[in-house]
């Protein structure tokens, strides 16, 4: 092993996958939280875009539904307070609570997302800046309000626990506990990627979703309703942000920050796009963002030694933070594997009888 | 191979009226749209085991007519039978429904999705609640396919196919909708005469199995090579019903062409002088990259209104813009009183004196949301007397603007009201004070009148004359024969990507331009046989 | 001049009419929330809104100081403003002011830090430009990406935000740094500070913020270039049969757009804060979309309306501190009234208004290009 470190290049290269892999276990747990929520975010973006609909308050969504589940469920935890839960996951009636509040205020924002988009066929952009700034504002509002009576904060859902036969499996143990040995949050996660995976290009309402984002007249032309599949894919939506806000609050951590989405949302759109406007693929995107996050740091905390260590802090760790965003714009520019979004994404929809 | 599960069960003879009540009946369809009515009391009746021409100009209502039947469009008045019995169609979903199924003249396919998933889109086969049967649908569309003789590939993107194939992708999917009425908005518009031939074989088979075909077009020998019948409108009114073996190209041009010919201007005699446009063996493509202008040559003097007669669709529109800067040539030149001025851009072409009214005012002419002011020196804003330097002289801008605004007799409360609470005949009245004006050695009209009152009409020719009158050349495009013969000198006839025949203006045998344009001057014997062979 | 472009009181009535109830709306909005969210600091009350809106209204116009203040608030937006505004009269989103003001505000610090013992006559000029020209720069990445690739403006911009944080991060926590600080951030600014030109805080961002406002209509409405930024925007068939050229207007509008946003950030640094922190926490650039939404595009419209958001960030403290509403009401207030503004058929039902939309100025809808490809 220790001759191929010295090749010129390609032995700094191997080295770097040998850091990688000693400290993979360590940092694989950091990767999978900090994708959840940006992959969750993605699919909110992908039922939208999909159906031809621009989604840029991914943001506000997830910041509304975390601080409602947090409150919600910090709320509930004060007339029903669960000490401990015997149950799976940690769950409790406050945690359920609140996590149901999550998914239906994210819903019912995205109904006005819809109902802008849609039917006033305002501009969708503008829309979603809207919800961004009003989500901004209204859960800064009301935590501020709240934080003078410090509510107790209802715990959070907690990770499935791994029985240590698997997890002590040599290679596949930490993959396994990294990714399944999580939150009911981050599982629900995972298996929406591959349902609706699987969805999209195996069912009736894959087909006629994709049919609608890309030519709606001709949809309307085989007596699919545009408007109704539109409403109806938008508002589900939500059901994702909804989860992404929930995870932040109530199964990541267990307290709510003004403005504590971060900019996740802008990101989760960006995995999307760089998924090529797939589940499967903002899955990948959103764990590859993830990894330079992580990557970043262990380079600040476990830096490696000799030359590669050398190398790679000296290049800013700003630089691995910020390669996401870069990523996507080439991608998006068509430097490499252009992305296509829908085509009829952002066009809002008149039908003919209408129009004419 | 020859298993007929969806085709209905009917008499499968042309000749005798069935005994049963026709698949389709429409009885005075009136459509109105501001300002225009497309169908106008429209009678139509299409029997079981029949290819039923619907035979129009471009703009007489028969895409109209069909969007009422397919529930696109929802008649002011009128009624639809469907095997007698009275119907209500809201939706295309209500359409299809009742076994009505549309082959748009724009195909209606998502190019991404594959020729599967275009085809049952809406209708789809299901293995369960939630997953498509895509074995199931493969077998199917393989087997529809075979019935012509067909070898599909359900799996391709249709996107990749061929427009011949793209073509047969939409007969498949009406066919697939268990249809008994089936509506072809002009099916061969895009397709090769060997495409089109194979259209016409299976119309033909789907007749003879006992489908209602309603076959829309403005070609003449299509529709006598394949109806059974055939139904004349013009100007949203039925004007004739005929079977091919009782007519001829001639009746049938005279029928969709109309014989009412309304000299409103007194053209005088013209003068034309040197020549100030030649164009030479021009050849341009369309947007997809198909060649529509097929080596045309012309030239045209000083003084005179040469104009291009020709159905909408045959290149003319590619022609113009290559002409006037907004698309490069392929191949050929273009020479403006004896310069090169081959793949010169707008404002090169402004410079040197071409001024160009185009038809849809919307796109090219004007900036609806400006003031008037700036719509007038839309492009000569850059120039002195109306900048100076990067600055505009706002006080020339609307001096000129007033000045142009009184000599074009343009009805608006001032010279800086928008542009978009202007009549529509005002509005192109401002796109011809500010083409029309300067130094001009060419004037392009495309379609200068389109959705007119009469009145803007007459003014617009009035001026296009004295403009000829004053020595310029006029370069005059348009899909109204009317237009066309009322205000040429000479008028080239434009088919298919080509000028087939030029003829003099004066006393031009409106028949015979119409059936030029409708057929290309061959011979009505040879053109079928090209089809037909 | 005023009757060549059009302007007569109906007109303006028109433009005006429904912001004008959108705010409206939004205060009745405001007021209910307040009203439902009272039990949860002192027990329900009816009066909340009252007093909270006199203190608004107190903290922004209540006295010589608060005047003041609400023009320093007022300028970075108006500047910011422009920023998007001018995108829009050309047909494009900037969603990017907020990365362009960061950028310029670095640039312009590091200007300031470098020139720390010039004279100010010449200090100050130079940040201010090197804080346009920063701006300028990256405005102009969006734009030849769209011109040239067809990457539309709204994600790349969206993205450039996120990197211009790290670029200052990096800058600021690294070369940038200051030498007796006890957290990332530069050392103070001296020689480019703004001179204060009005009571005690007013530098001389408002006297800039002013200045452009006519700048920026000139440049529209009278120079034959903003002629083209606006055909473009309203026609783009139309302006090129005119002549002119898509491409190059795209870029020159964006690098154009980044410039203002770049000013902004350089007034924020050298009138404002003095010195450039590596976490510049500012929500100017985000707010620059809901005032030049609110002002429609049009310059006197956007002066208007950055200076009653302004006037709402000024009085926020008042209000906060005399009716202990929280200061994030501004955002939620910002936000109903883009809503209602969006949402104009419900306003016309509401007030039974029945005239002619006047939509965003000359600008159509901008997401329609999204999936526009090259």
């Amino acid at each position: 092993m220790e001759v191929l470190y010295d090749i010129p290049v390609i032995g700094l290269l191997i080295q770097f996958v040998a850091y990688l892999g000693t400290h993979l276990p360590v940092i694989a747990p950091i990767i999978v939280a900090a994708a959840v929520p940006v992959v969750l975010g993605a699919l909110c973006g992908f039922m939208n875009e999909r159906s031809g609909v621009v989604n840029i308050g991914i943001e506000g969504m997830m910041l509304t539904s975390a601080f409602v589940a947090w409150w919600v469920a910090s709320l509930v935890h004060g007339f029903i307070p669960a000490s401990s839960s015997s149950l799976p996951f940690g769950i409790t009636i406050p945690l359920l609570v609140g996590l149901v509040a999550a998914i239906l205020a994210a819903c019912l924002v995205s109904a006005v997302h819809a109902w802008l988009s849609i039917t006033v066929r305002a501009d969708q952009i503008i829309s979603g800046t809207i919800i961004n700034i009003f989500a901004f504002g209204i859960t800064g509002y009301l935590n501020l309000l709240i934080s003078q009576e410090a509510p107790t904060s209802a715990g959070s859902f907690k990770s499935l626990a791994m029985p240590s036969a698997i997890t002590d499996l040599p290679i596949v143990g930490w993959l396994i506990e990294s990714f399944l040995a999580v939150g009911p949050i981050a599982l629900t996660m995972l298996i929406s990627v591959i349902v609706l995976q699987v969805l999209l290009h195996r069912s009736r309402w894959g087909l006629r979703t994709k049919a609608v984002g890309e030519h709606p007249k001709a949809a309307e032309t085989v007596g699919i309703d545009v408007i109704r599949l539109r409403y109806r894919n938008v508002i589900l939506g939500g059901i994702f942000a909804g989860l992404a806000g929930a995870y932040l609050t109530i199964e990541f951590g267990s307290a709510f920050q003004g403005g504590m989405t971060n900019g996740r949302g802008f990101i989760a759109l960006a995995a999307l796009i760089f998924g090529r406007y797939t589940p499967i693929g903002a899955f990948g995107a959103a764990l590859l963002f993830a990894s330079s996050v992580g990557i970043e740091r262990l380079i600040r905390f476990v830096p490696p030694e000799g030359q590669l260590g050398d190398i790679l802090t000296s290049i800013p760790l700003e630089v691995y933070e910020a390669l996401p965003y870069i990523i996507t714009i080439v991608v998006l520019a068509g430097f490499v594997g252009r992305s296509i979004p829908p085509a009829a994404d952002g066009k809002p929809y008149e039908r003919e009888s209408r129009a004419a | 191979m020859t298993t007929e599960p969806t085709a209905p069960d009917t008499g499968a003879t042309t000749s005798t009226p069935p005994a049963s009540p026709p698949p389709l009946e429409m009885r005075g369809i009136t459509k109105r749209y501001p300002g225009v009515t497309a169908n106008d009391g429209i009678d139509l009746e299409v029997r079981a085991g029949e290819i039923h021409a619907l035979l129009g100009e471009n703009g007489a209502g028969k895409t109209t007519l069909m969007n009422v039947l397919y529930g696109l469009a929802v008649p002011d008045a009128g009624e639809i039978r469907l095997f007698g019995e009275p119907v209500t169609i809201t939706s295309p979903h209500d359409a299809i429904d009742r076994g009505i199924s549309m082959v748009h003249q724009h195909f209606m396919l998502v190019p991404v999705l594959t020729v599967a998933e275009n085809i049952l889109l809406g209708e789809e086969p299901m293995r369960g609640p939630i997953l498509l049967d895509r074995a199931g649908a493969r077998e199917r569309i393989r087997e529809l396919g075979a019935r012509f003789g067909w070898e599909i590939d359900p799996d391709r993107q249709v996107g990749q196919l061929s427009v011949g194939w793209q073509q047969r992708v939409e007969i498949l999917k009406a066919l697939y909708r268990d249809a008994k009425v089936l509506i072809l908005d002009e099916p061969t518009a895009v397709l090769t005469p060997q495409e089109t031939r194979e259209i016409f074989d299976v119309l033909r088979r789907l007749r003879d199995e006992g489908y209602a075909i309603v076959f829309i077009s403005h070609k003449l020998y299509e529709v006598l090579e394949v109806a059974d019948r055939i139904t004349v409108i013009r100007r949203g009114k039925v004007v004739g019903q005929r079977v091919p073996a009782k007519t001829d190209e001639e009746d049938l041009a005279e029928l969709m062409v109309g014989r009412e010919v309304q000299l409103t201007v007194d053209r005088g005699t013209s003068h034309p002088s040197d020549p100030v446009l030649a164009v030479e063996n021009l050849h341009v493509r369309d947007d997809r990259g198909q060649e529509v202008v097929h080596g045309v040559s012309f030239s045209l003097r000083a003084g005179e209104i040469f104009g291009i007669a020709g159905v909408a669709g045959n290149g003319q529109d590619e022609l113009v813009e290559a002409l006037i800067g907004l698309r490069k040539p392929a191949s050929g030149s273009v020479q403006l009183a004896g310069k090169d001025v081959t793949g010169a851009g707008p404002r090169q072409l402004h410079r040197a004196g071409v001024g160009f009214v185009p038809g849809d005012r919307h796109r090219f002419g004007l900036v609806l949301s400006f003031p008037l002011t700036d719509n007038l020196v839309l492009n000569d804003y850059y120039h002195a007397p109306y900048s100076r330097g990067l600055v505009r002289n706002d006080a020339a801008i609307l001096r000129d603007a007033e000045a142009m605004i009184a000599q074009y007799d343009v009805r608006t409360p001032s010279a800086t009201v928008t542009t978009s609470t202007l009549s529509g005949g005002n509005q192109q009245k401002v796109v011809v004070a500010r083409e029309f004006e300067g130094d001009l050695k060419l004037l392009v009209l495309d379609q200068p009148t389109r959705g007119l009152d009469v009145g803007s009409i007459e003014f617009i020719h009035r001026q296009a004359i004295a403009r000829r009158d004053s020595g310029v050349g006029i370069l005059l495009v348009s899909a109204e024969l009317d237009e066309v013969l009322e205000l040429s000198d000479r008028i080239g006839v434009m088919y298919r990507g080509a000028i087939v025949a030029v003829v003099d203006g004066r006393g031009a045998d409106r028949e015979a331009v119409g059936l030029l344009m409708a057929t290309g001057g061959k011979a009505p014997a040879a053109e079928a046989q090209e089809v037909a062979s | 001049m005023t009757a060549l472009r059009g302007w007569n009181l109906a007109r303006i009535r028109a433009l005006v009419l429904v912001p004008f109830l959108a705010i409206v709306l939004a205060l009745v909005t405001g007021a209910v929330i307040m009203i439902l969210s009272s039990p949860l600091v002192d027990g329900f009350d009816l009066t909340l809104p009252i007093t909270a809106y006199v203190a608004l209204f107190r903290g922004a116009f209540g006295s010589f100081d608060a005047i003041v203040e609400t023009l320093t608030e007022a300028s970075p937006l108006i500047l910011a403003g422009f920023a998007v505004g001018i995108g829009f009269k050309a047909g494009l989103f900037n969603i990017g002011a907020q990365g362009q003001f960061l950028v310029g505000a670095l640039t312009a610090t590091a200007t300031a830090l470098a020139l720390d013992d010039a004279s100010p006559a010449i200090a100050i000029p130079a940040s201010l430009i090197a804080g346009m020209a920063g701006g300028l720069l990256y405005g102009a990445i969006p734009g030849v990406l769209k011109a040239f690739s067809g990457a539309h403006e709204v994600v790349t911009t969206i993205m450039l935000n996120y990197v211009a944080i790290f670029i200052v991060s990096y800058f600021i926590s690294g070369p940038l740094r200051g030498e007796n600080v006890t957290y990332s951030r530069t050392d103070d600014i001296h020689a480019a500070s703004l001179p204060i030109i009005l009571g005690d805080d007013g530098h001389l961002g408002i006297l800039l913020a002013a200045l452009a406002v006519p700048i920026v209509w000139w440049f529209l409405y009278r120079s034959t270039i903003g002629f083209e930024v606006r055909t473009t925007g309203a026609n783009s068939e139309a302006a090129r049969y005119a002549g002119m050229n898509p491409r190059w207007l795209i870029i020159f509008t964006m690098a154009l757009c980044g410039l203002f946003a770049g000013l902004a950030g350089a007034t924020q640094i050298l009138g404002e804060v003095g010195y450039m922190p590596a976490s510049f926490s500012t929500t100017i650039g985000f707010d620059a979309i809901a005032v030049a939404l609110l002002g429609r595009a049009n310059p006197v419209g956007i002066l208007f309306a950055g200076l009653l958001f302004g006037a709402m960030q000024a009085g926020s403290g008042a209000m906060q501190i005399q009716a202990g509403i929280p200061f994030q009401m501004v955002s939620v207030l910002q936000a109903v009234i883009l809503f209602f503004l969006t949402a104009e058929v419900l306003v016309r039902r509401v007030f039974r208004v029945r005239q002619a939309a006047e939509g965003l100025g000359e600008i159509g809808n901008l997401s329609e290009s999204y999936a526009q490809r090259p």
